[in-house]
């Protein structure tokens, strides 16, 4: 890393700044407005579509591995899924996920 | 099962409690960061102030990560926020829930719209429509007067730290395990699941597309594909 020290505040507070901006935008603009239905009926989906996206090319080319798709980081990934599927529980499906990632690691790693 | 309004008092508390499970997200997450934030060359100052100012995991990461790469400043702050353009949605979706308060109030509420504080108020306020909006705006106020003081002193033990946890943790990998145990549960109907399969192959289809846009893109066909689903199938059940 070779920034100077100006420039890396610039970035934090960059970042700071414009991400509370994204937060606020239609708390703060908006605000009680009327919103229309078919904008409604799309905001139900918006976390399931989201964040599966984001972790999807982190399972599939893990940066540990340099990109290289890893058996043990798949097998975690699917039991992390289908328990939280299963029991609908996030503390099941993220100790699910580590106790395969262990158990993986130490039989295939 | 009582009808009873929950009063804003116990709707802090119980906003509280829910929390607690997402410790196990929370504390690794900020350890991770204050970690390897400081290993890339941060001071523990400007660690500190990304998990304050920011107080966004994966748009820090993200950050970071470019940071080591020496990417433009412009690149680095552009695909950190576009990676944060979710919460513009967030926002959008608590609108109709607390959209009433007071500015200051949306304010304070809109710098802690995080992941967790987001899924578990929208979780409670669709389950219980007979809520006030003093029930709510208590229930909010309780998931991040837990949730974000671990977030930040554990960003600081994690750069205090520093580098010392081994890599045969493989803590890399606790970042996407967090992700899934969040969004499994999010599968509570058909039209969601479907959203959710969609989002996964768009993803991977438009990863070479620069600045975390294929993100944002997969993002909006999967929710109108998951519209699209649910409107299908309540148009086949009632003719």
């Amino acid at each position: 890393m070779t920034y100077d020290q100006g420039t890396i505040w610039f970035i934090i507070i960059g970042l700071g700044l414009g991400t509370f901006l994204i937060r606020f935008s239609f708390l703060g603009i908006i605000g009680d407005r009327e919103l229309p239905k078919w904008f409604l009926r799309h905001l139900n989906f918006v976390a399931v579509a989201v964040m599966p996206g984001l972790i999807a090319p982190l399972v599939v080319w893990p940066a540990a591995t340099n990109g290289v798709l890893d058996t043990p980081r798949m097998l975690a990934a699917l039991a992390a899924f289908g328990f939280g599927i299963w029991r609908k529980s996030v503390i099941a499906a993220v100790l699910a996920g580590f106790i395969v990632l262990y158990a993986a690691l130490y039989l295939f790693g | 099962m009582n009808d009873t309004p929950l009063s804003p008092k116990s709707a802090f508390w119980l906003g509280f409690r829910d929390m607690v499970p997402f410790l196990l997200i929370v504390v690794p997450f900020a350890l991770l960061f204050g970690a390897v934030g400081t290993e890339v060359g941060l001071n523990i100052a400007q660690t500190m102030a990304f998990s304050i100012l920011v107080i966004a995991g994966s748009s820090q990461f993200t950050a970071l990560a470019l940071m080591t790469e020496n990417a433009p400043t412009f690149i680095v702050l552009l695909t950190s926020l576009a990676v944060n353009l979710r919460m513009a949605m967030y926002s959008a979706a608590l609108v109709p829930h607390i959209g009433r308060l007071p500015l200051t109030t949306r304010a304070i509420f809109s710098y802690f719209l995080v992941d967790q504080t987001f899924a578990m108020s929208l979780n409670k306020y669709e389950a219980n429509p007979g809520m006030t909006l003093a029930a709510k705006a208590g229930y909010f106020t309780g998931t991040f007067c837990f949730i974000a003081p671990f977030w930040y002193v554990f960003t600081l033990v994690g750069a205090l730290v520093g580098a010392q946890i081994p890599a045969e943790f493989a803590l890399d990998f606790a970042v996407p395990i967090c992700f899934i145990a969040l969004s499994a549960p999010m599968m509570r109907s058909l039209p969601h699941f479907v959203a959710a399969i969609t989002s996964i192959i768009f993803a991977l289809l438009f990863v070479n597309i620069p600045y975390n846009l294929g993100l944002i893109l997969a993002a909006v066909i999967a929710m109108i594909v998951g519209a699209q689903t649910e409107q299908w199938l309540k148009n086949r059940t009632i003719s």
